[in-house]
Protein backbone atom coordinates (compact mmCIF):
# COMPACT_ATOMS: atom_id res chain seq x y z
CA UNK A 1 0.00 0.00 0.00
CA UNK A 2 1.33 3.44 -0.91
CA UNK A 3 1.82 5.98 1.86
CA UNK A 4 -1.17 8.30 2.27
CA UNK A 5 -2.30 11.24 4.34
CA UNK A 6 -4.95 10.73 7.01
CA UNK A 7 -7.43 13.27 8.34
CA UNK A 8 -10.63 11.55 9.47
CA UNK A 9 -9.25 9.81 12.54
CA UNK A 10 -6.32 12.11 13.37
CA UNK A 11 -8.02 14.04 16.17
CA UNK A 12 -9.69 10.90 17.49
CA UNK A 13 -6.27 9.63 18.50
CA UNK A 14 -5.78 12.47 20.99
CA UNK A 15 -7.02 11.73 24.48
CA UNK A 16 -9.71 14.19 25.58
CA UNK A 17 -10.58 15.30 22.04
CA UNK A 18 -14.27 14.82 22.86
CA UNK A 19 -13.99 18.03 24.87
CA UNK A 20 -14.09 21.44 23.27
CA UNK A 21 -10.76 22.76 24.58
CA UNK A 22 -8.76 19.90 23.06
CA UNK A 23 -10.77 19.93 19.84
CA UNK A 24 -10.05 23.65 19.52
CA UNK A 25 -6.36 23.11 20.20
CA UNK A 26 -6.28 20.62 17.34
CA UNK A 27 -7.69 23.20 14.94
CA UNK A 28 -11.37 22.42 15.44
CA UNK A 29 -14.12 24.88 14.36
CA UNK A 30 -11.61 26.78 12.19
CA UNK A 31 -13.29 25.60 9.02
CA UNK A 32 -16.74 26.70 10.20
CA UNK A 33 -15.40 30.06 11.34
CA UNK A 34 -13.59 30.55 8.05
CA UNK A 35 -16.79 29.98 6.09
CA UNK A 36 -18.83 32.27 8.32
CA UNK A 37 -16.20 35.03 8.57
CA UNK A 38 -15.14 35.23 4.94
CA UNK A 39 -18.67 35.45 3.61
CA UNK A 40 -18.63 32.19 1.67
CA UNK A 41 -22.28 31.69 0.68
CA UNK A 42 -24.31 28.53 1.23
CA UNK A 43 -24.46 28.14 -2.54
CA UNK A 44 -20.65 28.19 -2.66
CA UNK A 45 -20.47 25.46 -0.01
CA UNK A 46 -22.82 23.32 -2.12
CA UNK A 47 -20.76 23.95 -5.26
CA UNK A 48 -17.47 23.24 -3.53
CA UNK A 49 -18.86 19.99 -2.15
CA UNK A 50 -20.16 18.99 -5.57
CA UNK A 51 -16.74 19.67 -7.07
CA UNK A 52 -15.03 17.65 -4.34
CA UNK A 53 -16.81 14.50 -5.49
CA UNK A 54 -17.88 13.59 -1.93
CA UNK A 55 -20.38 10.74 -1.93
CA UNK A 56 -22.54 9.69 1.01
CA UNK A 57 -20.89 7.28 3.42
CA UNK A 58 -24.10 5.73 4.76
CA UNK A 59 -24.49 3.08 2.10
CA UNK A 60 -26.12 4.54 -0.99
CA UNK A 61 -23.10 6.57 -2.12
CA UNK A 62 -25.08 9.46 -3.57
CA UNK A 63 -23.30 12.76 -4.36
CA UNK A 64 -23.60 14.90 -1.23
CA UNK A 65 -23.43 18.26 -3.02
CA UNK A 66 -26.09 17.07 -5.44
CA UNK A 67 -28.35 15.96 -2.59
CA UNK A 68 -28.00 19.38 -0.95
CA UNK A 69 -28.86 21.10 -4.22
CA UNK A 70 -32.25 19.32 -4.27
CA UNK A 71 -33.43 21.52 -1.40
CA UNK A 72 -35.92 24.08 -2.71
CA UNK A 73 -34.98 27.74 -3.15
CA UNK A 74 -35.28 29.29 0.32
CA UNK A 75 -36.36 32.65 -1.10
CA UNK A 76 -39.45 31.05 -2.68
CA UNK A 77 -40.22 28.41 -0.08
CA UNK A 78 -40.96 29.82 3.37
CA UNK A 79 -41.22 26.46 5.15
CA UNK A 80 -38.68 25.62 7.87
CA UNK A 81 -35.78 23.52 6.62
CA UNK A 82 -34.22 20.61 8.46
CA UNK A 83 -31.04 18.60 8.47
CA UNK A 84 -31.27 15.15 10.01
CA UNK A 85 -28.03 13.37 10.80
CA UNK A 86 -28.37 9.65 10.37
CA UNK A 87 -26.43 8.20 13.30
CA UNK A 88 -28.62 5.09 13.40
CA UNK A 89 -25.66 2.95 12.40
CA UNK A 90 -26.98 -0.61 12.29
CA UNK A 91 -25.95 -2.27 9.04
CA UNK A 92 -24.43 -5.59 10.14
CA UNK A 93 -20.65 -5.26 10.23
CA UNK A 94 -20.70 -1.46 10.49
CA UNK A 95 -19.16 0.29 13.47
CA UNK A 96 -17.42 3.35 12.04
CA UNK A 97 -19.72 6.27 12.92
CA UNK A 98 -19.55 5.15 16.52
CA UNK A 99 -15.79 5.83 16.54
CA UNK A 100 -16.34 9.35 15.22
CA UNK A 101 -19.11 10.12 17.73
CA UNK A 102 -17.25 8.74 20.73
CA UNK A 103 -13.86 10.18 19.91
CA UNK A 104 -14.58 13.28 17.85
CA UNK A 105 -18.12 14.50 18.57
CA UNK A 106 -17.25 18.13 17.89
CA UNK A 107 -16.11 17.08 14.42
CA UNK A 108 -19.62 15.81 13.81
CA UNK A 109 -21.09 19.06 15.16
CA UNK A 110 -18.85 21.21 12.98
CA UNK A 111 -19.71 19.08 9.96
CA UNK A 112 -23.42 19.23 10.76
CA UNK A 113 -23.34 23.00 11.09
CA UNK A 114 -21.55 23.46 7.76
CA UNK A 115 -24.04 21.13 6.10
CA UNK A 116 -26.96 22.97 7.70
CA UNK A 117 -25.45 26.23 6.48
CA UNK A 118 -25.20 24.83 2.95
CA UNK A 119 -28.89 23.90 2.84
CA UNK A 120 -29.96 26.93 4.91
CA UNK A 121 -31.40 24.81 7.70
CA UNK A 122 -32.00 26.37 11.09
CA UNK A 123 -32.35 23.10 12.93
CA UNK A 124 -30.38 19.87 12.97
CA UNK A 125 -31.62 16.62 14.53
CA UNK A 126 -28.95 14.07 15.33
CA UNK A 127 -30.66 10.67 15.36
CA UNK A 128 -28.42 8.29 17.32
CA UNK A 129 -29.35 4.63 17.63
CA UNK A 130 -30.60 3.93 21.14
CA UNK A 131 -27.97 1.31 21.94
CA UNK A 132 -25.12 3.79 21.35
CA UNK A 133 -25.32 5.33 24.80
CA UNK A 134 -21.73 6.54 24.92
CA UNK A 135 -22.00 8.06 21.43
CA UNK A 136 -25.19 9.82 22.41
CA UNK A 137 -23.77 11.15 25.67
CA UNK A 138 -20.56 12.34 24.03
CA UNK A 139 -22.35 14.17 21.21
CA UNK A 140 -25.00 15.61 23.56
CA UNK A 141 -22.33 16.90 25.89
CA UNK A 142 -20.36 18.36 22.97
CA UNK A 143 -23.51 20.16 21.78
CA UNK A 144 -23.91 21.71 25.24
CA UNK A 145 -20.27 22.82 25.25
CA UNK A 146 -20.54 24.24 21.75
CA UNK A 147 -23.75 26.09 22.63
CA UNK A 148 -22.11 27.64 25.69
CA UNK A 149 -19.22 28.76 23.46
CA UNK A 150 -21.57 30.43 20.97
CA UNK A 151 -21.00 27.80 18.30
CA UNK A 152 -24.54 26.41 18.35
CA UNK A 153 -27.70 28.52 18.53
CA UNK A 154 -28.15 32.17 17.65
CA UNK A 155 -25.54 34.08 15.62
CA UNK A 156 -22.94 31.35 15.50
CA UNK A 157 -19.39 32.68 16.02
CA UNK A 158 -20.79 36.19 15.81
CA UNK A 159 -22.16 35.73 12.28
CA UNK A 160 -25.77 36.07 11.15
CA UNK A 161 -26.05 32.29 10.81
CA UNK A 162 -28.23 30.72 13.51
CA UNK A 163 -28.78 27.01 13.89
CA UNK A 164 -29.96 24.75 16.70
CA UNK A 165 -28.85 21.16 17.19
CA UNK A 166 -31.21 18.70 18.89
CA UNK A 167 -30.35 15.21 20.05
CA UNK A 168 -32.71 12.32 19.37
CA UNK A 169 -32.58 8.64 20.23
CA UNK A 170 -33.75 5.63 18.29
CA UNK A 171 -34.81 2.43 20.00
CA UNK A 172 -33.33 -0.52 18.19
CA UNK A 173 -35.08 -0.66 14.82
CA UNK A 174 -32.75 -1.14 11.82
CA UNK A 175 -35.32 0.30 9.43
CA UNK A 176 -34.97 3.72 11.06
CA UNK A 177 -31.61 3.97 9.30
CA UNK A 178 -33.61 4.25 6.07
CA UNK A 179 -34.05 7.98 5.60
CA UNK A 180 -37.83 8.09 5.47
CA UNK A 181 -38.15 5.53 8.27
CA UNK A 182 -35.84 7.78 10.26
CA UNK A 183 -38.11 10.76 9.64
CA UNK A 184 -41.20 8.85 10.79
CA UNK A 185 -39.34 7.79 13.89
CA UNK A 186 -38.20 11.35 14.55
CA UNK A 187 -41.83 12.40 14.40
CA UNK A 188 -42.61 9.94 17.20
CA UNK A 189 -44.14 7.17 15.11
CA UNK A 190 -43.43 3.60 14.09
CA UNK A 191 -40.48 3.66 11.69
CA UNK A 192 -42.42 2.84 8.53
CA UNK A 193 -40.62 4.11 5.43
CA UNK A 194 -42.57 6.54 3.26
CA UNK A 195 -43.42 6.18 -0.37
CA UNK A 196 -41.19 8.37 -2.59
CA UNK A 197 -41.87 10.80 -4.19
CA UNK A 198 -42.17 13.18 -2.51
CA UNK A 199 -38.48 13.07 -1.68
CA UNK A 200 -37.31 14.44 1.67
CA UNK A 201 -35.99 17.63 0.07
CA UNK A 202 -39.52 18.40 -1.16
CA UNK A 203 -41.42 17.13 1.85
CA UNK A 204 -39.58 15.53 4.73
CA UNK A 205 -39.79 16.12 8.46
CA UNK A 206 -43.15 17.70 9.32
CA UNK A 207 -43.83 18.16 5.58
CA UNK A 208 -40.86 20.49 5.30
CA UNK A 209 -37.73 20.38 3.13
CA UNK A 210 -35.28 17.96 4.77
CA UNK A 211 -31.88 16.53 4.01
CA UNK A 212 -30.72 13.34 5.69
CA UNK A 213 -26.93 12.83 5.81
CA UNK A 214 -24.79 10.13 7.37
CA UNK A 215 -22.33 10.98 10.20
CA UNK A 216 -19.14 10.27 8.25
CA UNK A 217 -20.47 12.17 5.25
CA UNK A 218 -20.91 15.50 7.03
CA UNK A 219 -17.74 14.83 9.00
CA UNK A 220 -15.89 15.39 5.71
CA UNK A 221 -17.41 18.83 5.10
CA UNK A 222 -15.08 20.90 7.33
CA UNK A 223 -12.03 19.32 5.71
CA UNK A 224 -13.34 20.07 2.24
CA UNK A 225 -14.13 23.69 3.13
CA UNK A 226 -10.79 24.17 4.82
CA UNK A 227 -8.55 22.54 2.25
CA UNK A 228 -10.61 22.89 -0.89
CA UNK A 229 -12.47 20.67 -3.33
CA UNK A 230 -9.35 20.17 -5.47
CA UNK A 231 -7.44 18.67 -2.54
CA UNK A 232 -10.30 16.26 -1.79
CA UNK A 233 -10.87 15.36 -5.42
CA UNK A 234 -7.16 14.64 -5.72
CA UNK A 235 -7.54 11.65 -3.39
CA UNK A 236 -9.06 8.43 -4.65
CA UNK A 237 -10.30 6.95 -7.91
CA UNK A 238 -12.36 8.59 -10.69
CA UNK A 239 -15.77 8.20 -9.01
CA UNK A 240 -14.83 7.65 -5.37
CA UNK A 241 -13.07 10.57 -3.70
CA UNK A 242 -11.38 11.22 -0.39
CA UNK A 243 -10.54 8.98 2.51
CA UNK A 244 -13.14 6.71 4.04
CA UNK A 245 -13.57 4.52 7.08
CA UNK A 246 -13.44 0.77 6.65
CA UNK A 247 -14.69 -1.51 9.38
CA UNK A 248 -13.21 -4.95 9.03
CA UNK A 249 -14.60 -7.78 11.15
CA UNK A 250 -14.97 -11.55 11.22
CA UNK A 251 -12.12 -14.03 10.91
CA UNK A 252 -9.18 -11.63 10.79
CA UNK A 253 -6.30 -11.13 13.18
CA UNK A 254 -6.87 -7.43 13.81
CA UNK A 255 -10.47 -6.42 13.31
CA UNK A 256 -10.90 -2.67 13.50
CA UNK A 257 -11.98 0.62 11.97
CA UNK A 258 -9.32 1.98 9.63
CA UNK A 259 -9.00 5.14 7.56
CA UNK A 260 -7.98 4.61 3.95
CA UNK A 261 -7.98 6.51 0.69
CA UNK A 262 -10.12 5.14 -2.14
CA UNK A 263 -7.90 3.16 -4.47
CA UNK A 264 -6.52 0.52 -2.11
CA UNK A 265 -7.49 -3.09 -2.66
CA UNK A 266 -9.42 -5.24 -0.20
CA UNK A 267 -6.36 -7.49 -0.08
CA UNK A 268 -4.15 -4.61 1.06
CA UNK A 269 -6.64 -3.75 3.79
CA UNK A 270 -6.91 -7.37 4.89
CA UNK A 271 -3.16 -7.96 4.98
CA UNK A 272 -1.69 -4.60 5.95
CA UNK A 273 -4.37 -3.30 8.31
CA UNK A 274 -6.23 -6.35 9.60
CA UNK A 275 -3.16 -8.58 9.88
CA UNK A 276 -4.49 -11.23 7.51
CA UNK A 277 -6.90 -14.10 8.13
CA UNK A 278 -6.81 -15.71 11.57
CA UNK A 279 -5.39 -19.13 12.38
CA UNK A 280 -3.49 -19.13 9.09
CA UNK A 281 -6.71 -19.96 7.26
CA UNK A 282 -7.86 -18.92 3.80
CA UNK A 283 -10.52 -16.36 2.94
CA UNK A 284 -13.61 -18.16 1.63
CA UNK A 285 -16.19 -15.40 1.25
CA UNK A 286 -16.74 -11.80 2.33
CA UNK A 287 -19.16 -8.93 2.36
CA UNK A 288 -17.45 -5.73 1.14
CA UNK A 289 -19.96 -3.30 2.63
CA UNK A 290 -22.28 -4.83 5.18
CA UNK A 291 -24.72 -7.71 4.84
CA UNK A 292 -26.98 -5.89 2.38
CA UNK A 293 -24.54 -6.20 -0.50
CA UNK A 294 -23.70 -9.26 -2.54
CA UNK A 295 -21.30 -11.81 -1.08
CA UNK A 296 -18.01 -12.11 -2.89
CA UNK A 297 -15.67 -15.06 -3.24
CA UNK A 298 -12.33 -15.08 -1.47
CA UNK A 299 -10.62 -14.73 -4.85
CA UNK A 300 -12.33 -11.36 -5.32
CA UNK A 301 -10.18 -9.86 -2.57
CA UNK A 302 -7.90 -8.33 -5.22
CA UNK A 303 -10.66 -5.80 -6.00
CA UNK A 304 -10.16 -2.09 -5.35
CA UNK A 305 -12.54 -1.09 -2.59
CA UNK A 306 -14.49 1.66 -4.34
CA UNK A 307 -17.93 2.18 -5.88
CA UNK A 308 -17.11 1.30 -9.50
CA UNK A 309 -14.77 -1.63 -8.88
CA UNK A 310 -17.18 -3.40 -6.55
CA UNK A 311 -20.07 -2.79 -8.91
CA UNK A 312 -18.03 -4.42 -11.67
CA UNK A 313 -17.71 -7.51 -9.46
CA UNK A 314 -21.45 -7.62 -8.87
CA UNK A 315 -21.45 -6.18 -5.38
CA UNK A 316 -21.32 -2.71 -3.85
CA UNK A 317 -19.38 -0.56 -1.40
CA UNK A 318 -22.32 -0.14 0.99
CA UNK A 319 -20.99 1.09 4.32
CA UNK A 320 -17.46 -0.25 3.60
CA UNK A 321 -17.96 -2.82 6.35
CA UNK A 322 -15.86 -5.80 5.31
CA UNK A 323 -17.03 -9.03 6.94
CA UNK A 324 -14.43 -11.74 6.34
CA UNK A 325 -15.12 -15.48 6.56
CA UNK A 326 -12.55 -18.25 6.60
CA UNK A 327 -12.65 -21.58 4.80
CA UNK A 328 -14.24 -23.34 7.79
CA UNK A 329 -17.33 -21.13 7.52
CA UNK A 330 -20.70 -22.59 6.58
CA UNK A 331 -22.51 -20.43 4.04
CA UNK A 332 -25.81 -21.99 5.11
CA UNK A 333 -25.16 -20.76 8.66
CA UNK A 334 -24.07 -17.31 7.46
CA UNK A 335 -27.25 -16.96 5.45
CA UNK A 336 -29.37 -18.28 8.31
CA UNK A 337 -28.02 -15.45 10.47
CA UNK A 338 -28.38 -12.81 7.75
CA UNK A 339 -31.89 -13.88 6.73
CA UNK A 340 -33.03 -13.98 10.36
CA UNK A 341 -31.86 -10.38 10.66
CA UNK A 342 -33.95 -9.12 7.73
CA UNK A 343 -36.94 -11.12 8.92
CA UNK A 344 -36.66 -9.44 12.31
CA UNK A 345 -36.15 -5.95 10.86
CA UNK A 346 -38.77 -5.89 8.11
CA UNK A 347 -41.30 -3.24 9.11
CA UNK A 348 -44.12 -5.28 7.61
CA UNK A 349 -45.68 -2.70 5.30
CA UNK A 350 -44.98 -4.43 1.99
CA UNK A 351 -46.07 -8.01 1.52
CA UNK A 352 -43.07 -8.97 -0.64
CA UNK A 353 -40.74 -8.01 2.20
CA UNK A 354 -42.86 -9.09 5.17
CA UNK A 355 -43.52 -12.54 3.72
CA UNK A 356 -40.35 -12.85 1.68
CA UNK A 357 -37.92 -12.20 4.51
CA UNK A 358 -39.80 -14.70 6.65
CA UNK A 359 -39.57 -17.40 4.00
CA UNK A 360 -35.89 -16.73 3.27
CA UNK A 361 -35.19 -17.05 6.96
CA UNK A 362 -37.16 -20.28 7.34
CA UNK A 363 -35.55 -21.89 4.32
CA UNK A 364 -31.97 -20.97 5.18
CA UNK A 365 -32.62 -22.14 8.74
CA UNK A 366 -33.83 -25.54 7.62
CA UNK A 367 -30.97 -25.95 5.15
CA UNK A 368 -28.46 -25.09 7.89
CA UNK A 369 -30.10 -27.51 10.31
CA UNK A 370 -30.23 -30.52 7.99
CA UNK A 371 -33.86 -30.23 7.02
CA UNK A 372 -33.48 -28.68 3.56
CA UNK A 373 -35.88 -29.74 0.84
CA UNK A 374 -34.96 -30.57 -2.77
CA UNK A 375 -36.63 -27.47 -4.21
CA UNK A 376 -35.21 -25.05 -1.67
CA UNK A 377 -32.54 -23.49 -3.89
CA UNK A 378 -35.06 -22.79 -6.64
CA UNK A 379 -37.52 -21.44 -4.08
CA UNK A 380 -34.91 -19.10 -2.61
CA UNK A 381 -34.13 -17.74 -6.05
CA UNK A 382 -37.72 -17.24 -7.03
CA UNK A 383 -38.54 -15.59 -3.69
CA UNK A 384 -35.58 -13.21 -3.97
CA UNK A 385 -36.53 -12.27 -7.51
CA UNK A 386 -40.04 -11.52 -6.29
CA UNK A 387 -38.68 -9.20 -3.61
CA UNK A 388 -36.34 -7.07 -5.73
CA UNK A 389 -35.32 -4.89 -7.40
CA UNK A 390 -37.44 -1.89 -6.60
CA UNK A 391 -40.65 -3.77 -5.82
CA UNK A 392 -41.26 -2.28 -2.39
CA UNK A 393 -41.48 1.07 -0.60
CA UNK A 394 -37.89 0.93 0.65
CA UNK A 395 -34.74 -1.07 -0.06
CA UNK A 396 -34.88 -3.48 2.90
CA UNK A 397 -36.47 -6.10 0.69
CA UNK A 398 -33.65 -5.66 -1.83
CA UNK A 399 -31.15 -5.83 1.00
CA UNK A 400 -32.44 -9.30 1.91
CA UNK A 401 -32.69 -10.48 -1.70
CA UNK A 402 -29.22 -9.40 -2.83
CA UNK A 403 -27.10 -11.51 -0.44
CA UNK A 404 -29.51 -14.40 -0.98
CA UNK A 405 -29.04 -14.34 -4.74
CA UNK A 406 -25.27 -14.07 -4.42
CA UNK A 407 -25.08 -16.95 -1.93
CA UNK A 408 -27.22 -19.14 -4.14
CA UNK A 409 -25.13 -18.25 -7.17
CA UNK A 410 -21.64 -18.52 -5.67
CA UNK A 411 -22.17 -21.35 -3.20
CA UNK A 412 -24.92 -23.40 -4.81
CA UNK A 413 -22.98 -26.67 -4.59
CA UNK A 414 -22.36 -26.22 -0.89
CA UNK A 415 -26.03 -25.51 -0.19
CA UNK A 416 -27.13 -28.45 -2.34
CA UNK A 417 -24.74 -30.69 -0.41
CA UNK A 418 -26.36 -29.59 2.89
CA UNK A 419 -29.75 -30.53 1.49
CA UNK A 420 -28.56 -33.83 0.02
CA UNK A 421 -26.80 -34.97 3.17
CA UNK A 422 -29.56 -33.60 5.44
CA UNK A 423 -26.84 -32.04 7.56
CA UNK A 424 -24.43 -29.14 7.21
CA UNK A 425 -20.95 -30.63 6.81
CA UNK A 426 -19.41 -27.33 7.92
CA UNK A 427 -21.65 -26.75 10.94
CA UNK A 428 -19.95 -25.95 14.23
CA UNK A 429 -20.96 -28.22 17.12
CA UNK A 430 -24.60 -27.49 17.87
CA UNK A 431 -25.03 -24.58 20.25
CA UNK A 432 -26.76 -25.35 23.48
CA UNK A 433 -29.55 -22.89 23.07
CA UNK A 434 -31.54 -22.00 19.99
CA UNK A 435 -31.24 -18.32 19.19
CA UNK A 436 -34.46 -16.34 19.25
CA UNK A 437 -35.28 -12.64 19.42
CA UNK A 438 -36.29 -10.67 22.48
CA UNK A 439 -40.01 -10.73 21.86
CA UNK B 1 -51.65 7.25 38.60
CA UNK B 2 -49.82 9.90 36.69
CA UNK B 3 -46.26 10.47 35.58
CA UNK B 4 -43.91 11.68 38.30
CA UNK B 5 -43.53 15.45 38.26
CA UNK B 6 -39.79 15.19 37.53
CA UNK B 7 -40.54 13.39 34.29
CA UNK B 8 -43.30 15.83 33.39
CA UNK B 9 -40.85 18.70 33.85
CA UNK B 10 -38.31 16.91 31.69
CA UNK B 11 -40.86 16.23 28.96
CA UNK B 12 -42.10 19.83 29.07
CA UNK B 13 -38.56 20.88 28.13
CA UNK B 14 -38.15 18.08 25.60
CA UNK B 15 -41.27 18.81 23.54
CA UNK B 16 -39.92 22.30 22.86
CA UNK B 17 -37.22 20.70 20.68
CA UNK B 18 -39.79 19.75 18.07
CA UNK B 19 -42.52 21.53 16.09
CA UNK B 20 -44.94 18.79 17.17
CA UNK B 21 -45.17 17.41 20.69
CA UNK B 22 -45.53 13.76 19.80
CA UNK B 23 -42.04 13.76 18.25
CA UNK B 24 -40.72 13.51 21.81
CA UNK B 25 -42.59 10.24 22.40
CA UNK B 26 -39.67 7.86 21.77
CA UNK B 27 -37.33 9.91 23.96
CA UNK B 28 -40.05 9.91 26.62
CA UNK B 29 -40.50 6.14 26.36
CA UNK B 30 -36.77 5.74 26.98
CA UNK B 31 -36.94 7.92 30.08
CA UNK B 32 -39.96 6.05 31.40
CA UNK B 33 -38.27 2.70 30.92
CA UNK B 34 -35.12 3.99 32.63
CA UNK B 35 -36.90 5.41 35.64
CA UNK B 36 -40.13 3.42 36.03
CA UNK B 37 -39.05 -0.15 36.63
CA UNK B 38 -37.27 -1.08 33.42
CA UNK B 39 -40.32 -1.63 31.25
CA UNK B 40 -43.24 0.13 29.60
CA UNK B 41 -46.28 -0.92 31.61
CA UNK B 42 -49.88 -0.48 30.45
CA UNK B 43 -50.11 2.25 33.09
CA UNK B 44 -47.13 4.06 31.54
CA UNK B 45 -48.82 3.84 28.14
CA UNK B 46 -51.93 5.44 29.59
CA UNK B 47 -49.94 8.14 31.31
CA UNK B 48 -47.86 8.92 28.23
CA UNK B 49 -51.03 8.90 26.13
CA UNK B 50 -52.55 11.45 28.46
CA UNK B 51 -49.42 13.57 28.35
CA UNK B 52 -49.08 13.56 24.57
CA UNK B 53 -52.80 13.65 23.75
CA UNK B 54 -52.68 10.17 22.21
CA UNK B 55 -54.74 7.05 22.79
CA UNK B 56 -52.86 4.52 24.95
CA UNK B 57 -53.03 2.13 22.02
CA UNK B 58 -51.11 4.59 19.85
CA UNK B 59 -48.38 4.65 22.48
CA UNK B 60 -48.47 0.85 22.46
CA UNK B 61 -48.21 0.91 18.66
CA UNK B 62 -45.02 2.93 18.83
CA UNK B 63 -43.49 1.15 21.82
CA UNK B 64 -44.11 -2.28 20.31
CA UNK B 65 -42.32 -1.35 17.08
CA UNK B 66 -38.98 -0.78 18.78
CA UNK B 67 -37.05 -3.75 20.16
CA UNK B 68 -35.42 -1.72 22.93
CA UNK B 69 -38.70 -1.18 24.72
CA UNK B 70 -39.66 -3.95 27.13
CA UNK B 71 -43.37 -4.59 27.18
CA UNK B 72 -43.02 -7.04 30.04
CA UNK B 73 -41.05 -6.72 33.26
CA UNK B 74 -37.47 -7.92 33.00
CA UNK B 75 -35.03 -9.32 35.51
CA UNK B 76 -32.99 -7.00 37.66
CA UNK B 77 -30.17 -7.19 35.10
CA UNK B 78 -30.54 -7.52 31.35
CA UNK B 79 -27.89 -9.13 29.16
CA UNK B 80 -28.36 -8.60 25.42
CA UNK B 81 -25.94 -10.71 23.40
CA UNK B 82 -25.39 -9.76 19.76
CA UNK B 83 -26.12 -12.72 17.47
CA UNK B 84 -25.53 -11.05 14.12
CA UNK B 85 -22.90 -12.03 11.59
CA UNK B 86 -19.65 -10.50 12.87
CA UNK B 87 -20.34 -11.79 16.38
CA UNK B 88 -21.61 -15.17 15.16
CA UNK B 89 -18.35 -15.67 13.25
CA UNK B 90 -16.43 -15.13 16.48
CA UNK B 91 -18.36 -17.30 18.89
CA UNK B 92 -21.60 -15.50 19.81
CA UNK B 93 -23.34 -18.85 20.22
CA UNK B 94 -20.84 -19.86 22.87
CA UNK B 95 -21.33 -16.54 24.64
CA UNK B 96 -25.09 -17.04 24.64
CA UNK B 97 -24.74 -20.55 26.02
CA UNK B 98 -22.36 -19.41 28.74
CA UNK B 99 -24.48 -16.42 29.76
CA UNK B 100 -27.60 -18.57 30.01
CA UNK B 101 -25.80 -21.21 32.01
CA UNK B 102 -24.18 -18.73 34.40
CA UNK B 103 -27.32 -16.70 35.03
CA UNK B 104 -29.85 -19.52 34.96
CA UNK B 105 -32.01 -17.50 32.59
CA UNK B 106 -33.38 -19.12 29.43
CA UNK B 107 -32.66 -17.27 26.19
CA UNK B 108 -35.46 -14.75 25.71
CA UNK B 109 -36.54 -15.11 29.34
CA UNK B 110 -35.81 -14.39 32.98
CA UNK B 111 -34.16 -16.49 35.68
CA UNK B 112 -36.41 -17.97 38.36
CA UNK B 113 -34.94 -15.74 41.04
CA UNK B 114 -35.79 -12.70 38.91
CA UNK B 115 -32.21 -11.47 38.81
CA UNK B 116 -31.39 -11.94 35.14
CA UNK B 117 -32.96 -11.60 31.74
CA UNK B 118 -31.03 -12.82 28.73
CA UNK B 119 -31.82 -12.12 25.11
CA UNK B 120 -30.02 -12.21 21.81
CA UNK B 121 -30.19 -9.12 19.64
CA UNK B 122 -29.31 -7.91 16.17
CA UNK B 123 -26.11 -6.02 15.27
CA UNK B 124 -25.08 -3.58 18.00
CA UNK B 125 -22.31 -1.90 15.99
CA UNK B 126 -19.45 -3.50 17.89
CA UNK B 127 -18.43 -5.68 14.95
CA UNK B 128 -14.70 -4.94 15.15
CA UNK B 129 -14.74 -6.02 18.80
CA UNK B 130 -16.88 -9.13 18.48
CA UNK B 131 -18.30 -10.99 20.26
CA UNK B 132 -20.09 -8.61 22.59
CA UNK B 133 -23.00 -8.15 24.92
CA UNK B 134 -24.73 -5.19 26.44
CA UNK B 135 -25.20 -5.53 30.21
CA UNK B 136 -27.66 -3.01 31.64
CA UNK B 137 -26.82 -0.49 28.93
CA UNK B 138 -23.04 -0.89 28.92
CA UNK B 139 -21.16 -2.60 26.09
CA UNK B 140 -18.69 -5.37 26.89
CA UNK B 141 -16.60 -6.31 23.89
CA UNK B 142 -13.89 -8.74 22.76
CA UNK B 143 -15.53 -11.35 24.99
CA UNK B 144 -13.87 -14.61 25.95
CA UNK B 145 -15.21 -17.32 28.25
CA UNK B 146 -12.94 -16.03 31.00
CA UNK B 147 -14.05 -12.42 30.49
CA UNK B 148 -17.76 -13.32 30.45
CA UNK B 149 -17.33 -15.16 33.74
CA UNK B 150 -15.53 -12.24 35.31
CA UNK B 151 -18.06 -9.62 34.14
CA UNK B 152 -21.12 -11.57 35.25
CA UNK B 153 -19.42 -12.55 38.50
CA UNK B 154 -18.81 -8.91 39.37
CA UNK B 155 -22.50 -8.01 39.15
CA UNK B 156 -24.11 -7.68 42.54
Amino acid sequence: MKAFETYLLDRAKTEGNHQLATYRKLGGYKSLEKVLETGITPQQVVEETKKSGLRGRGGAGFSTGMKWSFMPDATKDPRPRYLAINADESEPGTCKDRVLMEKDPHGLIEGSLLSAYAIRAKAVYIYVRGEYRLSYDRVASAVREARAAGLVGKNIAGSDFSCEIFMHKGAGAYICGEETGLMESLEGKRGHPRQKPPFPAQSGLWQSPTTVNNVETVFNAPFIMERGAAWFAGIGTPNSKGNFLVGISGHVNKPGVYELPFGVTAHEILEEKAGGMWKGRKLKAWFPGGSSCALLRGSDVDVVLDHDSLKARGSSLGTAAMVMMDDHTSIARVMEVIARFYEHESCGQCSQCREGTQWLSQIFRRIAHGRGQPDDIATLESLALGMAPGKTICALSDAAAIPTLSAVKLFKDELIECIRQQRDPLASPAPKYASVGAH
Amino acid sequence: MALPQTLVDEFDALVKNYPERRAALIMALHRCQETLGGWISPQTMEDLGAYFGLEPVEVFGVASFYPMFNLRPTGQHVVAVCHNISCDLRGAQDVIAQVCETTGAPLGGTSKDGRWSVRSVECQGACANAPMFDLDGVYHEDLTAEKVGRILGAVR
